[in-house]
């Protein structure tokens, strides 16, 4: 039976919006998809060694909070990393797996991890600061793969 | 725990995921079922309401056996069997 193919493109890179292609990427490697992650813009943030993801209500009105504070309040010194200890603080109560953890768990999976080329370039990423199990590549390379997934997503 | 007496079916390993939240049983009962052989029964508990249709979604796309999935006071308890390779 040929394994079915998963190709994700993360571009993405709070602390939020780094678990759906992660979450996703690693249930489907466990239902035994072949899956492919392509970290583009700040996606590329997903790759990094030491991981340092933050949230931040800012222009996004969606996010729960516990009182509600006006933008002008949201934006003072420090506020995005009080949001960021709470997030996290909240995550680890509900039972939602560290960010590195579930990182791991797709490494430890095969998820193949394929870093923006031209991402590395514009930011000036150092390669050495981003995982080993991370490959660079381009668009081109991505297709590759793409071309002939059962599913893509964007992210 | 008083219900587990219910709960004593024949199982090989069991796998206690109390307190994680998606996709963490499903990642570690996969895990799990890949130490054992074909045939051999995963026992897993889990506190994550939302794992009862994984179960059943996990249990259908990978061909492994769902025998029981049942829940005791927001506990679910689920029977797996690995399948023939």
């Amino acid at each position: 039976m040929t394994k079915k193919k998963l190709a994700i493109i993360a571009s993405r890179g709070t602390l939020d919006w780094a678990y759906p292609p992660l979450i996703l990427a690693s249930t489907a490697a466990a239902l035994g998809y072949e899956v492919r992650i392509f970290f583009t813009f700040y996606g590329l943030k997903l790759l990094e060694k030491k991981l340092d993801l933050r949230v931040t209500s800012l222009g996004n009105p969606a996010m729960p909070m516990p009182i509600s504070l006006p933008v002008m309040v949201q934006t003072l010194p420090g506020m995005e990393m009080l949001m960021t200890q709470m997030m996290k603080g909240k995550m680890k109560k509900k039972g939602v797996v560290d960010i590195e953890e579930l990182r791991n768990l797709c490494v430890e999976a095969e998820v193949q991890m394929l870093a923006c080329q031209m991402t590395i370039d514009l930011f000036e990423f150092k390669r050495e600061n981003l995982i080993e199990h991370a490959k660079p590549g381009g668009a081109a390379t991505f297709f590759e793969f793409a071309g002939v997934s059962d599913v893509n997503l964007f992210m | 725990m008083d219900g587990l007496e219910k709960y004593m079916e024949e199982f090989d390993e069991e796998l206690d995921t109390s307190g994680l939240n998606c996709p963490m049983p499903i990642l570690k009962a996969k895990k799990a079922i890949s130490s054992l052989s074909a045939g051999q029964i995963l026992r897993v508990i889990s506190t994550d309401p939302g794992s009862l249709k994984d179960f059943q979604a996990f249990a259908k796309q990978t061909g492994h056996e769902l025998l029981e999935a049942r829940e005791d006071n927001s506990i679910f308890f689920y029977l797996l069997k690995k399948r023939d390779s």
